[in-house]
């Protein structure tokens, strides 16, 4: 029934878990807490009647675990999260990122810090999804501004996650969780994601962190011919350890970043408007993006040369792109909920060229047109 | 098969030698839970292609460098949350999950707990040495009462688990203790508990000579090890003994061994239920 392309009302967590299905996860581990709970409830749901598996694990950290070792056999694997739990998961997200694991991690942000409020909106985790696991490495974050993207982008995880080897954050927030909107789907047989790239040599010249040209190294199976070690430790190509050996580990720090920091173009995704002549763009993401762009529509109104920016991937960060608007614009706003994450990478890929005024609220309260628009006109007369 | 191969023949099959020597210390009972462990699926035979070892960190927990097996080594403790997912999505694959006592029953213990609870076909093989022998021997939830740690100079003012108690308690169908010391019975434990449907724990106790047994005054390696025939006693022999005479002792062999309904087959039952078989 739901296979056939069509149009439904549906709530966020409910289309992310759908798209998870049409993408081809067809593992689940998780573990309750609001507001992601839907994503698991719809998964231990839809995941048997696909052949696939869910299951609850008993804490945060085990659940993304369990992810991890279910990806290990070949199987597409998510886990779905809020802030209490993303900051429990940031240990094995360094290890997916340290095997190269694909997995996708939704984290339907909420306010902390701490425990915070369980159901209101927040983009308080943006930095934590970069930076969040000790020691350097790069993943890939996706924010969600509507239910339909939270089924398009999920899908979109699925795939650069496995075209990447690593995991992929899908960053929603409370808003874009549990609202409800129009989606249209796809018939899921269409839906087509990538697979890891697997070794095409015999087993006994299997090399299994030898990155191909662009860093990234073929994964076999668990439990087939290809004998190979998921090592957390600093290892050598060929997975063992690298202890003492400081030049490996240095090449392979930088082999784990470069693989996305330097492959960046097949990742970012932008959406603009209005941006041809623009004058101050207004740079927004997740739910903050929708008001935004209502602001810059009221401004145009106002005669203001408003632009309008949206990062659908905001790590790694589309500096060439985010730059590029300042050619004509002499500001750029970043409105968000938190106290200016991701102003901060605004500014560094602008580097002086315009003007970077962050536009922070947090609380819970979601940012109004009213308030962007406000500063857009604050802009306009002092900026 | 087994008893026409060599020693050489089963080492080179089992173990990468170019990753001898091991890290372990001289007198470290590492060496032999491992040997006894590729012993075990030896005699059983099974295709070594589908083993898959898992590891948490520590010293028991880097058996998975010198075994030619598939591995995962994970976080510290979360061992078994990742060879649940392994086990889960592949039930056809064999399981083995090595760790030490701090591993699996300190930061792990949440795992361990659930994961025997859940019943899940996986083989625990717990490297008992009640200290944390790695990061230079500090006390942990097996180290007995008083005893001298690291970070217990004046004596361990806490009392240890006794893991076989709290895998049963927890709901392992398959509990075991080994000792180095008793190396065959020990193959044949990991063996049993390999075959066993069901989650198996095996606790072996293995000596810490280099820095739990210097501390405690324990002796040699040699005589650490021999002290395994006073301190242990096998269930069988402990049935005709008074508990005086047990007292303090750890039993040794299957303590556990019970069927009951497995997790990854529970599951098989929960798809056929979802798809309108069942």
């Amino acid at each position: 029934m739901r296979n056939k392309g069509q149009v439904r009302l549906m709530q966020g967590n409910e289309a992310c878990a759908e798209g998870a299905i049409a993408a081809g996860v067809r593992f689940f581990a998780g573990y309750p807490i609001t507001p992601s709970n839907e994503i698991a409830n719809i998964m231990s749901q839809r995941l048997p009647q696909v052949g696939g598996k869910f299951i609850q694990m008993e804490d945060e950290i085990g659940s993304l675990g369990a992810a991890i070792g279910a990806s290990l056999t070949g199987v597409k694997a998510m886990d779905a999260t809020s802030g209490p739990g993303f900051s429990l998961k940031t240990e094995n997200l360094g290890l997916a990122v340290m095997i190269e694991t694909p997995l996708v991690l939704v984290n339907v942000q909420r306010v902390g810090p701490s425990i915070g409020m369980a159901t209101s909106p927040a983009q308080g985790d943006v930095m934590q999804a970069r930076y969040g696991s000790h020691g350097d490495y790069a993943i890939i974050a996706l924010a969600p501004s509507s239910v339909q993207e939270m089924f398009d982008l999920t899908i979109k995880a699925v795939d650069l996650s496995e075209r990447f080897r690593v995991p992929v954050i899908l960053l929603a927030d409370q808003v874009v969780g549990h609202m409800r909107e129009k989606v249209v789907l796809p018939s899921y047989e269409e839906v087509k994601t990538a697979y890891r790239p697997e070794p095409t040599v015999p087993p006994e010249e299997y090399v299994p962190y030898r990155g191909d040209e662009r860093g990234i190294p073929p994964m076999a199976k668990f439990g087939t011919p290809y004998h190979w070690y998921a090592n957390s430790s600093a290892h050598r190509e060929d997975s063992f350890q690298a202890t003492s050996d400081y030049a490996v580990s240095e090449k392979l720090i930088h082999r784990l970043t470069d693989k996305i920091e330097q492959n960046k173009k097949e990742i970012v995704e932008m959406r603009g408007e209005c941006l041809d002549d623009a004058e101050i763009v207004v740079l927004a993401y997740g739910c903050t993006a929708r008001s935004a762009r209502g602001a810059v529509i009221k401004a145009r109104k106002e005669g203001i040369k408003a632009g309008f920016l949206r990062p659908i991937v905001l790590w790694p960060v589309a500096d060439e792109e985010i730059s590029g608007v300042a050619d004509t614009a002499r500001a750029i706003v970043v409105p968000e909920m938190n106290l200016g994450q991701y102003a901060h990478p605004v500014r560094e890929a602008v580097c002086g060229r315009a003007k970077v005024f962050s536009l922070p609220k947090v609380g819970g309260l979601p940012l109004s047109s009213h308030e962007i628009l406000e500063k857009i006109r604050e802009v306009q007369r002092d900026g | 098969m087994a008893e026409h191969a060599t020693l050489s023949d089963h080492v080179n099959r089992y173990f990468y030698t170019h990753q001898f020597p091991t890290m372990w210390c001289p007198g470290c009972g590492n060496g032999t839970a491992a040997m006894a462990m590729c012993r075990a699926l030896e005699n059983l035979g099974l295709d070594i292609d589908k083993v898959i070892h898992v590891a948490g960190i520590g010293c028991a927990a880097v058996a998975h460098w010198y075994t030619t097996f598939t591995a995962l080594q994970t976080a510290h403790g979360r061992a078994l949350a990742s060879a649940t997912g392994i086990k889960f999505a592949d039930p056809e694959l064999t399981v083995l999950v090595t760790m030490g006592d701090g591993d699996c029953a300190a930061i792990g213990g949440n795992h361990f707990i659930h994961a025997c609870r859940r019943n899940i076909d996986l083989t625990a093989i717990i490297y008992n040495n009640f200290n944390y022998g790695m990061t230079g021997g500090q006390v942990g939830p097996t180290t007995p009462l008083a005893a001298i740690t690291s970070t217990a100079p004046y004596g361990n003012p806490e009392p240890p688990f006794d893991m076989c108690k709290l895998a049963e308690a927890a709901g392992a169908t398959y509990v075991a203790r080994g000792a180095v010391y008793y190396v065959q019975e020990l193959i044949s434990l990991i063996e049993r508990g390999i075959k066993h449907k069901g989650f198996a724990v095996i606790d072996v106790l293995t000596p810490c000579v280099t820095v739990f047994g210097r501390r405690n005054k324990l002796g040699s390696p040699g005589e650490m090890f021999k002290a395994q025939k006073k301190t242990t006693v096998s269930v069988e022999k402990a049935k005709k003994m008074s508990p005086e005479v047990l007292e303090g002792k750890l039993l040794r062999g299957v303590l556990v061994e019970r069927e009951a309904p497995e997790f990854t087959e529970e599951y098989d039952r929960i798809i056929a239920k979802a798809q309108g078989k069942g």
